[in-house]
Order: structure tokens, then C-alpha cells, then sequence
């Protein structure tokens, strides 16, 4: 049944698999593990990135192709909800028709992006993409009227999925919004793996590992590539909707930020490309990392006050910095990232 | 001399290749389309403004193109380069306070000029070590050499924060530098006339090098064909770090006028120059010099010229110029050929 449900795809490791479930009942668990507003919000945050980055995986990892027009899916997604929400006022309705013209527009955009530039090299591609996520950000932030500009849109959600509302004395909408969430994201991941251990995701692979002999064999490369890129961008849309109705509000730096691009390639790579359960893993460490390392640092940068140079590169705002470092060193000595180096150890002792 | 020609007959037979003017002439026409919609003193100001910028573009684009046409290697963190250039500039010219703030053309032209020294000798050092640690390891392999030099354009962006801090820093002309000229109705810009004429140098300097040293011929002959320089008996590694340190010197000098140019200067102003650099690699052909010459001057016009007539379309004017570009010459204007 488990093995069905994972499309065969096991962690192949004990330690992966422990880790795993340990993530899984983690995010089950945390409002009544971890309790506070903040470790609520990072764990909603951890659900949505883990679907953001594994629909990004498949597309680095099993198709090998670098897009940098990630984050601009994602604020498409987070923006229909915004802006239909606003327009529309709070309704399933208004939900569903922002959702389904974001879907239809990701799609669109990614198909076009993807028959222009994917039939060159990766790197070509990689540009293009990069040039229009920025003007896709300018263009966010400068139709004010509708996108609420550099502010952003603060809306309002259906009654059931506020805080206002009690199914019983401890269930509110809060949480039922956030198990919401990890429904989806659980069910999108298992698709996504799905996907990627099908015939299709095969194909995918071929092309990663020698897209000349793919086409030889037979595949239109350019067409699976496609296919890849706009499925990554479809799901990416649903992971931004995720994230506009969690927070209620959407601006350019939620969810369009050329730092969030930087933050998924981070997280793909130092949790594992082309293993979707680095996707989990790397979610989950980097936000919390990012949401608590600062503190840490803050004491190693108190305990090296003696030392000015030290203190200044441990400084809680240069957390990035040593992040960067550890991408640089995955790259390369652990390209395939925790994942790849958990399933290694666990060959070679089996 | 003629023993020599007569060996090789077959020389003679070859015919020259024709210089492609089209892409040159498509930035007259470009200026000129402009014209009628604008008044011939904005005009003139806007022209002016868009070379200033479109040189600044291509000092810092054309190291970008060279490491990619001789190695095949695209440096995502070339943006670090220009940061540190733009950052040493504010350093060296509140060090030299005196020179740059003083009313005279000569201290201005020495504090400017030690500024540009000190970031290209800097930003040289800085490609040089980045190319021993990040770029050396994954020769060959794009995917890595993307997603490595991204890192390490992070840890360079990182860096910068850690020694200047995160906030912006203003970065005023030289006093003698501020102000414009009037030619006739228009108003031109000093600092931008003098962006002009540094950019024209560089070109120059840039053409000779590449078309009468040996060097050059070499870089030149390694862009069309790698290994069979390589078979020839030269070696293409050292003579790609040469180029990937000088590249590395032109984005700081390019850092310190761009600087210069916004008054003002971020730690993120490498990641916002990246996008309009490659948009200009990518119009010119990867590895094309003259294309990115080309492709830098027509962005930088357009940009100008939309900014003034449509500023919220500015940015997309730059990629629906690649779109265009791209489906009439999908290789770029000057396609690099055995690629």
C-alpha cells in the first residue's frame, strides 16, 4: 500500500526513511507539538515550499533544465487568489476563478516560454528565463491598480478558513486552513512522484543524462522538455495559492522576489536534485534555518566579539552567506545533495 | 613574402568574407525611428544618454562574452564583479575626498581615474581567485557552472554586506563632472559625454588587442575552434584565465561607471545589471564581441528613448527587442560560428 502510494519510489535508506517520517508526522503534529503563531507559520511555509521546490526539482533535477522563472509561476498563482479575492470579495468562487485564470495563464506562458527557447541549449534557456521573471516582477509592481503595487494586496477568505471561525473548541479555521495545506501538498508531492517514476519521467531522465542520444532514440526532446517545464509551472501556481491563502496578502516580496528563486535553487540542491524527497528535507532545514539560525548565530557572533572580522561574518544577518557556502560545497562534493548521500551510504553497507 | 602566397594557392582563391553591416546599421535606424516622435533637443540628449549607457553595458558585457565564447563557461556571478567595482569606488573616492570634491577638472579626472585603477586591479584579483575556486572544478558541465557561479554570486553579494554593509551608498560626481553642456537647444550631460568617451577607449583597446596581437589572434582563433588551437600547440587554459581576469577588470571598471551613472550604489546592483547584460549577450550572439557592441548600444538607446516615451514599458522594450532579435537571427546579430 505505502509502496504503491510512493509509485515505488523508497527512501532506499533507513536514515532518509526516518528522517521522512519524522517531517511528515512533524508537519501532522506541529500545531499541537510546537505551539505559537510563528512555528505554525513556518510550518505552513515548510508544506508550501515543499511542493514548490519539488515541482522545481522536476524540472532541475529529472529534465536538467535551469529556470529562473520559477518564482514568477508561483506569484502567478499567489497573485490570481489576491487579486480575485479582492475584486470578487471572500468566496469559494472567487477562489476558484483565480486559481483557474492563474492556472491557464502559467500554462500558457510556460508552454510559450518553453516552445521559444527550450529547442537551444540549458543556458540560453536559463537567460531568457531570468530576463522575463524580471520583467514579470516590473510588471507586478508597476500595474498598481491591480496587483496593489510594492504594497501588495491584503484580502479577505471565505468565513471557514479564519481565525474567527470554531469547528469545535480547539479546531479553528487557522488550522483548518493549514491542514488544507498539507492535504494538498501531500497529495501534489505523491502525484509529482508519481510522475517522475512513470515512463514520462523516464524520458525526463534520458534527456537529463544525454539529450542527444534521448532524441536519437527517438523522443522529441523539445516536447518532453515542455511538457516537464509546464507541469513544474502548474504546480508551482498551486503552491502559490497555497501561500496567498495562508497569509492573506500578497505583495512582490512573498512571492515574487528574485530571492525566493535563489532560496528554491538553494533548497533543491543542498536537499538533493532528482530525488523529490530532497524536496522534504531541504524545506524543512532551510526554513528552519532561516527562521531560527539567526538566533544561533547571533550567540557564535556573541561568543567571537573578541574578534571584529569573525564577529562581523557571523553576524545573524549574514546567514545567507554561510548557506551559500554550503550550496557551493553541495555542488561539489554532494551534487546529489542529503538525499543522494544518505541512499549512498546505505548501498554501499547494503 | 611571394614564395609564401604561392604556396598557397588555394589562399588566394578564398574568397574575403563580407563585413556584416546590417546589425550596425540597425542602431542608425534605430536612432533614427526615434526622431519623429521626439523633439530634436530631447532627441539629442536621449541619444547621448543611451551611447552613455549602452557603453557602460558593453564594458561590462564584453568580458561576459569572451569567457563564454572561449570556454563555453557563463559566469551567472559576473554581477559580483560589478558590485565590487562600484563599491571600491566609493571607498577610493572617500579616501581621496579632497580630489573629488575639489572644483577642478584635473583633481576630479585623478580621483575618477585612481578609482577605476583600483577596481579593475581589484575586481581582476577577485576573478582571478573566483575562477581558481568556483569556475575550475566543473569545466563542461552547465548545469553546475550555473547553478556554482549563482552560489557564488550569493557568497559575493554576502561578502560585499559583511565589509560595506547592506544599506545603499551614495556615490556623487566629481564636482566638474555634474551639470550639461548645452550643444544648440539640447542639454547634454557631462559625466555622460565622458561615460562616452571611456567606453570609446575601451573599444579601441578591446578591437586592437583582439585584432592586431598575437593574443588576440589566439582568442580569436580559440572562440571559433578550442581544440584545434589547443592541438596547435598552445595552451587555452592559461589563456582563458587571462581573459576570464580581464573580463573580471572590465566588469569593475564598468561597476565604477555604472556607479557613478546611478550616483548611487547597492549591494544588489549586480543581480540588476546581470538581467540587462545577458539580455545584450544573447542579442549580440554568445561569444560576439561586435554583437555585443551592437546589442549593448541598441538597449541602451531603446531604453532611453521608451523611457522618455512609455517609462512603465521600458523594461519589456528590452526583451521584445531580444524576441525581435532573436526571430529574425536566432543565433544573435553576429552568429559565432561552430556553435
Amino acid at each position: 500500500m505505502l509502496s504503491r502510494l510512493l509509485s515505488h519510489d523508497l527512501p532506499r535508506s533507513r536514515a532518509l526513511a526516518i528522517l521522512l517520517a519524522l517531517a511528515a508526522i512533524g508537519l501532522l503534529l506541529a500545531p499541537f507539538v510546537f505551539p505559537g503563531a510563528k512555528a505554525l507559520g513556518v510550518a505552513a511555509k515548510i508544506a508550501v515550499f515543499i511542493l514548490l521546490v519539488a515541482s522545481y526539482d522536476l524540472l532541475l533535477g529529472y529534465t536538467g533544465i535551469v529556470s529562473f522563472a520559477h518564482t514568477m509561476f508561483f506569484g502567478l498563482g499567489a497573485y490570481g487568489i489576491a487579486i480575485a479575492s479582492t475584486r470578487l470579495g471572500a468566496s469559494w468562487g472567487a477562489i476558484a476563478v483565480g486559481f483557474g485564470a492563474a492556472l491557464v495563464l502559467s500554462l500558457a506562458l510556460a508552454l510559450l516560454i518553453g516552445l521559444f527557447s527550450l529547442r537551444v541549449k540549458a543556458i540560453f534557456f536559463a537567460m531568457i528565463t531570468l530576463a522575463v521573471a524580471a520583467a514579470f516582477q516590473t510588471l507586478a509592481s508597476q500595474l498598481s491598480d491591480l496587483t496593489g503595487g510594492e504594497d501588495g494586496l491584503s484580502f479577505k477568505v471565505p468565513q471557514v478558513l479564519t481565525p474567527g471561525f470554531h469547528l469545535t473548541r480547539t479546531l479553528d479555521g487557522r488550522l483548518l486552513t493549514y491542514y488544507a495545506i498539507v492535504l494538498v501538498v501531500a497529495i501534489s508531492f505523491l502525484a509529482l512522484l508519481r510522475c517522475v517514476n512513470s515512463p514520462f519521467g523516464r524520458v525526463l531522465q534520458a534527456i537529463r543524462e544525454n539529450d542527444f542520444r534521448a532524441e536519437a532514440i527517438g523522443y522529441r526532446t523539445v516536447v518532453y522538455r515542455t511538457w516537464s517545464s509546464v507541469l513544474a509551472a502548474g504546480f508551482a501556481t498551486l503552491a502559490g495559492a497555497l501561500l496567498a491563502l495562508w497569509l492573506r496578502y500578497n505583495g512582490p516580496d512573498t512571492s515574487l522576489a528574485f530571492e525566493i528563486m535563489l532560496d528554491i535553487l538553494l533548497i533543491v540542491v543542498i536537499g538533493g536534485m532528482g530525488t523529490m524527497y530532497g524536496a522534504v528535507l531541504g524545506s524543512a532545514l532551510f526554513l528552519i534555518a532561516q527562521n531560527y539560525l539567526q538566533e544561533l548565530l547571533q550567540v557564535a557572533a556573541g561568543a567571537a566579539s573578541g574578534m571584529p572580522a569573525v564577529a562581523l561574518l557571523l553576524s545573524p544577518d549574514r546567514w545567507l552567506l554561510w548557506l551559500g557556502v554550503l550550496f557551493v560545497v553541495c555542488v561539489y562534493f554532494f551534487p546529489s545533495g542529503i538525499v543522494g548521500r544518505l541512499r549512498l551510504q546505505a548501498f554501499r553497507r547494503g | 613574402m611571394n614564395a609564401a602566397s604561392a604556396s598557397m594557392p588555394a589562399a588566394a582563391g578564398v574568397p574575403k568574407p563580407k563585413f556584416d553591416f546590417v546589425p550596425l546599421l540597425l542602431v542608425v535606424a534605430l536612432a533614427l525611428a526615434a526622431l519623429p516622435f521626439i523633439r530634436p533637443s530631447t532627441w539629442v540628449t536621449l541619444t547621448v544618454a543611451g551611447l552613455a549607457m549602452g557603453m557602460i553595458v558593453f564594458i561590462i558585457a564584453s568580458g561576459l562574452t569572451l569567457v563564454f565564447g572561449l570556454m563555453d563557461v557563463l559566469n551567472f556571478g559576473h554581477g559580483v564583479f560589478i558590485a565590487f567595482g562600484a563599491f571600491i569606488a566609493t571607498t577610493v573616492f572617500s579616501a581621496m575626498s579632497g580630489y573629488a570634491t575639489a572644483p577642478a577638472l584635473g583633481p576630479n579626472l585623478l580621483a575618477v581615474f585612481a578609482a577605476m585603477l583600483v577596481a579593475m586591479a581589484l575586481a581582476g584579483a577577485v576573478g582571478l581567485a573566483f575562477e581558481r575556486v568556483i569556475v575550475r572544478p566543473v569545466y563542461g558541465q552547465h548545469l553546475k557552472q550555473i547553478l556554482i557561479t549563482m552560489g557564488g554570486m550569493i557568497i559575493g553579494e554576502e561578502l560585499i554586506k559583511a565589509i560595506w554593509g547592506p544599506q545603499q551608498i551614495p556615490l556623487p560626481l566629481p564636482e566638474t563632472l555634474r551639470g550639461a553642456i548645452a550643444i544648440g537647444d539640447a542639454a547634454v550631460e557631462r559625466y555622460r559625454v565622458f561615460a562616452v568617451v571611456v567606453g570609446a577607449v575601451v573599444l579601441a583597446v578591446l578591437l586592437f588587442t583582439l585584432n592586431r596581437t598575437k593574443i588576440g589572434l589566439l582568442i580569436r582563433a580559440g572562440v571559433q575552434d578550442r581544440e584545434m588551437v589547443e592541438s596547435l600547440g598552445y595552451r587555452i587554459r592559461s589563456l582563458f584565465v587571462g581573459v576570464f581576469v580581464a573580463g573580471s577588470a572590465l566588469a569593475g571598471l564598468g561597476g565604477v561607471l555604472w556607479g557613478l551613472y546611478q550616483q548611487s550604489v547597492v549591494p544588489q546592483i549586480g543581480a540588476q545589471v546581470n538581467v540587462l547584460i545577458f539580455i545584450v549577450i544573447i542579442i549580440g550572439g554568445l561569444g560576439s564581441t561586435l554583437g555585443c557592441l551592437v546589442g549593448a548600444l541598441m538597449v541602451g538607446l531603446l531604453a532611453n528613448y521608451t523611457g522618455f516615451l512609455l517609462p512603465k514599458a521600458a523594461l519589456f522594450s528590452n526583451i521584445a527587442l531580444m524576441v525581435a532579435v532573436l526571430l529574425w537571427r536566432p543565433q544573435g546579430l553576429y552568429p559565432v560560428t561552430s556553435r
